[in-house]
């Protein structure tokens, strides 16, 4: 059914770091083989050795630029996918109830089976994290890997999303944001992890961590102790080097 | 938006068709026999060929009966539900015009709510998604009920209601236009609030996640130029409102009611087609899109 | 799925779903060749099919990640550019038209050949083998055919990284060493885009900031890992030893350097001979064995550098026959301190400002000295010396192509050195640790071979480390001995050969004219050369008979490449799951610092063409040549095949293609041993690889450590233990200078002694670019570079469905500067002119970008027709190569020389040193230059891709 279940005590979701992210879309591919493999129909890829190849994917890496006032622009590399929002518009607004908030732990998700292909979900995501697969006409979207994060086939280790367990640099978590003390609220606090597009009052579960400050230069004063000559000549230099190599352990001295 | 096709003819016909039905349904014009039949043929081939219309735009159209379950939460499935009981009502009350000759006033005041009713909620459909601001507002709702009511008005030959009702939409059409191209900008939804980055400096989109299109782009994404824009709105205002108000305003033919129906419907299909393509979606920002307005 | 679960607050239902599904009907491992950095992998396959890839947790390369493009593996293994059968060119080179053959008629072929060619001039054979990993196979193979005509790809990939470093510590980044990831404070990056070490890279990358430990860029452009980095220094291309040079003059102005570590482990107290009229001037002096002398501390004499007991002394000099001989760091001291680098004065060209520079320096000083770190492990050194801890200066360096692909890279990468070694953060904790089997010193390396006698096998290795001009590769008359002209005086020290200069010059017949070239996985006629359109021309040339100018092209590839419609003979090879491979001890194997490991690959799905493994295809022709090594005595084949090779195959005794589970007295063992036809199923069992760690008191300063050496004999890397000092001052360079003032009796020709003096200097320089004495900079005044994307690799990804979605063509970035001054807007196209020719290309903003710098993603151009695409594919169309501008041969000077487009030391191809020009063009429908398709022996793929394997 669309309507929202009342709040779940676990909500799972993703935190992505920004200031470790590479933008080398592991997370991407991995989530297609998955997705390709498991959950529902599998992502199709339309002309795909041809002139305009276009696929489904259920999470995508962004770029931007950013241009601060007194420093070097810089690139931002930007992944999304769904941020199972709890205040998910996409769910309220599936005329078949094909789009559900699960009630145990907030993970939003399509009915294949039920799915007219409406694409009403899509236009009420304010993320773009629903794609319409062209080939089996349903609506596909990230399932935070619902059929890894529970399978009993998988190690312990394992039962995190493909995307996050590929992540070559870390920057992809996984966990229950629901709960104050876990590793992800934890990590959310403490680096200020924020929401996307919080005036659409989705109240995403996934949170982003900003990038740290770049291109910081400390004061002069800080650094130049580090750098004062110890002599201004080569031939003062070797004067100075007799005396540090005699401080050294073992010296002549 | 996309302006697909299927949604504005489904948009503008059933609009119509109900339209026409909610002045029936009051009894205006209070027809019976062969020319109810041919007043209730017109809106039904207006509204279910709409309808019809929309299902084109689903990938699994076979499921479309499932739309009719999530009434409670959903819009589109209320618009299903009003539209077929919009429909039934409407025909059990043609039925008895028609074959009995026979006007049964609750029903046709029934039939007359659900038929208005029904365009509330497609208006809703729209109107109730905060990820496109020119949408998401009361004028949204307004201008497909006076457009429902007055383009109705006009094919029911109500011509003391057509008159008052299409001069209120062509205004309120110009007005929402002219307010909607700064909705985006006032909905606070901009790209440093998509990607959280506006605190460290001005964003733009470097480079696209994949280098060919995807059906966000497609769906989502379409930009119309400035002047063509203004040029369609133009056209749309000419034959939807004010060609149709002079014509009525001539002494009455069929031909030129006619051409004023006519007039009409290409005026709001132009004005339907520039109501999708010129609805940003906030997504776009993440494209790279809409930056100017935002 | 059914709808009958009832929520908690049974109001409403949600449908049941199966939370459990099975993940495969089987799980093999193997190692991934979708790019050369060889993660483990796990295979999970559905009816016999591939159905999904993920990393494999416990392999030490990738520990269980993986990148994109291992991830799309399967769309590879799939791809519909996949080579069926053998070939037979029917119609002229180029035109892509070939008749399928079978195995015995292409085997036939080559032999027919072959044969006469070693009967008699073994040299008419080059084969050179592209982005090979088994290298010790293919040239051993090449060494019994007794042509010195063979080298991989090394010299146009990064030979200046991989020579600078083994001339001056052993050992270089990637396969080499890499950042002691754990411990590092400060980690400064300089001109990697991606890097061999992909997954690696970004697992430390990850590892440091979850730790918080600070990255720096040193990069023309911020994106990748530049664009996590910290801090960012957006340096002008081919500058950086100038920026790396000024470091160290303000490093050692402000003495922050490591002098105990600088006195015992290299060569910096080494005494040179500075006697003016010596033969041997400025060369090390040396006792009668020939060992290099310093002056001990403890005595004030003269010392051999490993005497036992030994306090080598930096600032001990050595008076001698009126001639005072002054240690190397004297002459370090000297040159570095000198004004030419202070900030102030090279701030101009690196356009870094000197603030920012004194900003570094004063960082790595911090970090290096103020964080050193203590571990409390004692060791003892190679001359019996006990040292209770050991002493770390956290600051780590990592490049790559970005220093190395210019024709200043060799000395570029030197300086970097020289500055980690001047801090003491090489092998030491928090700074760059070394991979066994390295370190491995330049004299440890063998010396190349070319002597070719007909008929027979050639006398040793073709690549070797040189010591100066006796070793080069020269025919009596003094001229190139081989084709690629390789260790002549052009490039002295080219260690990995010039795979860049064969076509050109056997087109050329420059040294001299051969008969067939044999190439396996090199894409020549494309994104592998510079002057792409000129390769094509050249492998299309007839004479005056009609003949090709190379008469003939024997390829293997596995997937319909441009490369494929230039040959006249395919030899179709498998896709990397479905054939055996070695990743060897004796190649490029995947340790870490702290581990020795190997790997193999075997085939997990069986080939469903008819296609073979180019090795086992190598030992097939190797018997019917008769090629040494290749068949018994009997005459029959030694090799059934690769994997009977990898099982069977002795170098030394005791040591094998791979080190895991060889069969010693007792059974199985590791390192040494015999055979063990087992052996394949034991690394199967173990996930494709086998590991085994350094211990711990041995875990750093390898070259020194007594624990580390005698480990690395019982691992059977070499057979005594071998301890070295790092050689700051690199002395086979300074013998090439000799020679080109005059001394000795191999005497460079007249035009290049200048060159040599210049570049060839022992201690690190750094020299403009060759091509700005070549090209105008007012003309060209941009520098044009390329990138590597993260998520394809080279041409091979294309053909991918998955990832050519994510890089389908390829913007040339403009800087902001560019961008206004032109007026440039999205959407628009740009005329691109080097000296060398021009390209129209669409374009793109980017303001993280060096002012003077353009660039783009490197070989997502694809000509129309190859790798089984639409030839409307947007790579064909939109994208474009840079190569089309660049040059294996400089600009012509009007002295009727060929001079290469290469490091004068090397031979690396200098890829980046390319300068262009911009201007604004209408805009196009297709990027030039606009070659036609060309014709494929495969169909292009279907029209839409919805499967799942399991279903
Ligand atoms: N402009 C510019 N050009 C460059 C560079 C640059 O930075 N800028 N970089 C240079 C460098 S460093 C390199 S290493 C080269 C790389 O260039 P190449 O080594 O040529 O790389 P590819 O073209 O990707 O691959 C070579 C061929 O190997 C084939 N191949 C792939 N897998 C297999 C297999 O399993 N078996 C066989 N037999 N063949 C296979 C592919 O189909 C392809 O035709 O490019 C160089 N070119
Ligand atoms: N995904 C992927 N991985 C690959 C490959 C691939 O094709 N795809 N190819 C493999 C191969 S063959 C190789 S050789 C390696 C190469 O790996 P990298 O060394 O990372 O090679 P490039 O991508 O060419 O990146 C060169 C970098 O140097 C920078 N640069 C250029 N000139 C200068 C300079 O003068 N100074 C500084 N500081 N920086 C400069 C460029 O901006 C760029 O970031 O990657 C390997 N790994
Ligand atoms: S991100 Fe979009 S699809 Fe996901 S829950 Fe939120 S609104 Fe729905
Ligand atoms: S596309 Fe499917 S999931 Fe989305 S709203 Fe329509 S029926 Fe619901
Ligand atoms: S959680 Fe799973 S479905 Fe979602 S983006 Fe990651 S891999 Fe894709
Ligand atoms: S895998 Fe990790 S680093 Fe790579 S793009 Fe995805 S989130 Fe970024
Ligand atoms: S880096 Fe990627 S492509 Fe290269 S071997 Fe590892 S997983 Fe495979
Ligand atoms: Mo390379």
């Amino acid at each position: 059914m669309t309507a929202l279940p009342p709040p779940s005590a676990v909500r799972l979701g993703l935190v992505i770091d920004l200031d470790t992210c590479v933008g080398c879309q592991a997370c991407v591919i991995s989530c297609k083989g998955w997705n390709t493999e498991n959950y529902g129909a599998p992502l199709s890829d339309q002309d795909p050795y041809g002139a305009a190849p276009a696929g489904t994917f259920l999470n995508r890496v962004h770029s931007y630029e950013v241009q601060p006032p007194a420093a070097p622009a810089q690139i931002v590399h930007f992944p999304k996918s769904c941020l199972h929002c709890a205040d998910a518009p996409c769910v309220t607004v599936c005329p078949t109830g094909a789009s559900y908030k699960r009630a145990e732990d907030g993970i939003v998700l399509v009915n294949e089976d039920a799915c007219i292909g409406c694409g009403l979900c899509a236009w009420a995501c304010p993320y773009g994290a629903r794609e319409m697969d062209a080939a089996a006409q349903v609506m596909k979207k990230c399932t935070l890997c619902v059929d890894r994060i529970y399978n009993a086939h998988l190690p312990e280790e394992d039962r995190v999303p493909a995307c996050v367990r590929t992540c070559p640099s870390g920057a992809r978590h996984f966990g229950d944001l629901g709960d104050p003390d876990s590793a992800v609220s934890r990590l959310v606090e403490a680096r200020g992890g924020f929401d996307l597009m919080p005036e659409q009052a989705t109240r995403p579960t996934n949170k982003y961590l900003p990038p740290r400050l770049r291109d910081h230069v400390e004061a002069p004063s800080v650094l130049a102790p580090y750098l004062t000559p110890v002599a201004d000549t080569p031939k003062g230099f070797l004067g100075w080097l007799d005396r540090a190599l005699g401080a050294l352990p073992g010296g002549a001295e | 938006m996309h302006p697909a096709p299927s949604v504005i003819v489904f948009t503008t016909f059933s609009g119509l068709g109900f339209g026409l039905l909610f002045w029936l349904g009051l009894g205006w014009p209070g027809v019976t026999g062969l020319s109810a039949f041919a007043f209730f043929t017109i809106a039904y081939l207006l509204a279910v060929g709409g309808l019809l219309a929309s299902t084109f735009h689903l990938g699994h159209p076979e499921r479309a009966w499932r739309a009719f379950s999530q009434w409670r939460t959903s819009w589109l499935s209320r618009e299903g539900c009003a539209a077929v009981a919009a429909l039934l009502v409407m025909a059990a009350y043609g039925a008895g015009l028609v074959f009995a000759g026979q006007r049964i006033l609750w029903l046709g005041w029934l039939g007359a709510a659900l038929s208005i009713a029904t365009v509330f909620t497609t208006a809703m459909i729209y109107s109730q998604l905060r990820t496109v601001p020119r949408w998401r507002h009361w004028s949204t709702p307004a201008l497909f009920l006076t457009l429902s009511l007055g383009g109705g008005a006009l094919l029911a030959g109500q011509t003391r209601f057509a008159l008052p009702l299409l001069v209120l939409a062509g205004l309120l059409q110009a007005w929402a236009w002219h307010d909607g191209d700064s909705r985006l900008r006032r909905s606070g939804t901009t790209l440093a609030t998509a990607t959280g980055l506006g605190q460290i400096g001005a964003v733009r989109s470097f480079a696209p996640p994949h280098t060919g299109t995807n059906y966000l782009l497609r769906e989502m994404v379409h930009v119309v130029g400035r002047r063509h824009a203004r040029r369609l709105r133009v056209i749309a205002l000419v034959l939807g409102f004010a060609l149709p108000v002079v014509l009525l305003l001539l002494p009455f033919a069929h031909w030129l009611a006619a051409l004023a129906v006519l007039s009409h419907l290409a005026g709001v299909l132009a004005l339907r087609w520039l109501f999708f393509a010129e609805a940003e979606h906030v997504v776009g920002l993440y494209y790279g899109a809409h930056q100017g307005q935002a | 799925m059914e709808w009958h679960d009832k929520r908690p607050d049974g109001m409403t239902q949600q449908p049941r779903i199966d939370l459990s599904p099975r993940i495969s009907d089987e799980m093999r491992q193997t190692t991934c060749y979708m790019c050369a950095c060889r993660c483990g992998i796990n295979v999970h396959l559905k009816n016999g099919k591939v159905a999904y890839i993920e990393g494999n947790r416990d392999h030490p390369v990738n520990k269980g990640v993986l990148c994109a493009k291992g991830a799309a593996g399967i769309m590879q293994v799939n791809a519909p550019s996949r080579l069926r059968a053998p070939l037979r060119r029917t119609g002229p080179r180029g035109s892509g038209q070939f008749e399928e053959i079978t195995w015995d008629e292409a085997l036939a072929q080559a032999t027919a050949w072959l044969a006469p060619l070693r009967a008699a001039a073994p040299e008419k054979l080059a084969f050179f083998t592209g982005r090979d990993q088994s290298q010790s196979f293919t040239s051993l193979w090449a060494q019994a055919f007794g042509t010195p005509n063979y080298a991989a790809h090394g010299g146009f990939c990064s030979v200046n990284m991989a020579a600078a470093g083994i001339y001056t510590m052993g050992g270089s980044f990637w396969e080499f060493g890499q950042p002691d990831w754990e411990l590092t404070r400060l980690f400064i990056l300089f001109g990697v885009a991606e890097d061999h070490d992909s997954n690696p890279i970004k697992i430390g990358i990850g590892q440091l900031k979850a730790r918080g430990a600070r990255m720096i860029g040193v990069n023309p452009i911020r994106t990748g890992y530049n664009a996590v980095a910290d801090d960012w220094y957006g340096i002008t291309p081919g500058t950086d030893g100038l920026l790396i040079l000024s470091l160290i003059h303000l490093l050692l102005k402000a003495g922050r350097i490591d002098l105990d570590y600088l006195a015992r482990y290299t060569n910096a107290p080494v005494l040179v001979n500075e006697d003016p009229a010596s033969p041997q001037n400025g060369l090390l002096l040396r006792d009668e064995d020939g060992h290099v002398q310093v002056i001990d501390r403890r005595t004030g004499a003269l010392a051999r550098w490993d005497g036992a007991g030994v306090e080598p002394d930096l600032a001990g000099t050595y008076r001698h026959a009126g001639v005072t001989h002054r240690p190397v760091f004297h002459q370090i001291v000297e040159r570095y301190l000198s004004d030419t680098y202070a900030p102030e004065n090279v701030a101009g060209l690196t356009g870094i400002p000197a603030p920012r520079i004194r900003q570094l320096a004063a960082e790595i000083a911090r970090t290096a000295f103020d964080e050193a770190i203590t571990l409390d492990r004692p060791w003892t050194d190679f001359r019996g010396v006990e040292h209770a801890t050991m002493t770390g200066r956290p600051v780590s360096f990592h490049a790559m192509r970005g220093i190395s692909a210019h024709a200043n890279g060799f000395q570029t990468c030197r300086a970097l050195h020289l500055l980690q070694i001047l801090i003491g953060a090489v092998e030491t904790p928090g700074g760059m640790r070394f991979k066994p089997p390295y370190p491995k010193p330049a004299t440890a390396h063998p010396k190349p071979h070319c002597k070719v006698t007909p008929g027979q096998p050639l006398g040793g290795p073709h690549l070797g480390y040189v010591q100066g001009p006796e070793d080069l590769c020269l025919d009596e008359a003094g001229n190139p001995a081989r084709i690629d002209k390789a260790f002549s005086w052009e490039n002295p020290m080219s260690a990995h050969g010039l795979m860049h200069m064969v076509i050109s010059n056997a087109h050329a017949g420059d040294p001299y004219r051969i008969d067939t070239l044999f190439m396996y996985m090199a894409n020549m006629s494309w994104n592998s050369s510079m002057n792409t359109s000129g390769t094509m021309q050249m492998l299309t040339d007839q004479d005056d008979n009609g003949d090709y100018v190379i008469p003939h092209i024997i390829y293997s590839d596995a997937y319909s490449s441009e490369m494929v419609a230039y040959a006249d003979l395919i030899l179709p090879d498998t896709t990397y799951l479905e054939r055996h491979d070695c990743i060897s001890l004796l190649d490029r194997p995947i340790c870490e610092a702290g581990a020795v490991a190997d790997a193999i690959r075997w085939p997990v799905v069986a080939p469903d063409r008819d296609v073979r493994a180019f090795q086992s295809v190598l030992c097939d022709l190797g018997h019917r040549l008769a090629l040494p090594g290749f068949v018994n005595t009997d005459g029959t084949a030694k090799y059934a095949d690769y994997a009977d090779y990898i099982t069977n195959h002795i170098r030394r005794p005791g040591i094998g293609p791979l080190a895991g589970w060889r069969m010693g007295e007792g059974g199985l063992q590791h390192g040494r041993g015999t055979a063990n036809a087992g052996q394949i199923d034991n690394y199967i069992a173990h996930g494709s690889f086998w590991i085994e760690h350094v211990p711990e008191d041995a875990a750093y300063y390898k070259p020194w450590s007594q624990a580390y050496q005698d480990w690395a004999v019982r691992m059977g890397f070499y057979d005594t233990p071998q301890p070295y000092i790092f050689q700051l001052y690199a002395e086979p360079m300074r013998r090439f200078q000799l020679a080109a003032e005059g001394e000795g009796t191999r005497q460079p020709p007249d035009h290049l002694r200048g060159q040599i003096i210049a570049t060839m200097d022992p201690l690190p320089v750094w020299y403009a670019p060759l091509s700005d004495g070549h090209t105008d900079p007012v003309s060209y005044p941009l520098h044009a570079l390329t990138q590597r994307p993260m998520a394809m690799y080279h041409s091979w990804g294309s053909q991918n469905a998955w990832l050519r979605q994510i890089h389908g063509h390829n913007p040339l970035y403009l800087p902001t500067s560019v961008w206004e001054t032109q007026g440039f807007a999205e959407g628009d196209w740009a005329l691109v002119t080097s000296p060398h020719g021009s390209i129209t290309v669409p374009v793109a903003h980017m303001a993280a970008l060096n002012a003077n710098t353009v660039w783009t993603w490197n070989a997502i151009g694809k000509r129309k027709g190859a790798w089984a695409l639409d030839p409307a594919a947007p790579e064909a169309t939109k994208g474009f190569l840079l190569n089309h501008l660049i040059h294996e041969l400089l600009p012509a000077r009007g002295d009727d020389l060929r001079w290469a487009n290469s490091d004068p030391i090397t031979g690396q191809a200098a890829w980046f040193d390319l300068r262009v020009r911009v201007e604004k063009c209408p805009a196009q429908f297709t990027s030039q230059p606009d070659h036609p398709a060309i014709g494929a022996p495969v169909a292009q793929g279907p029209a839409t891709l919805a499967w799942t394997v399991g279903k």
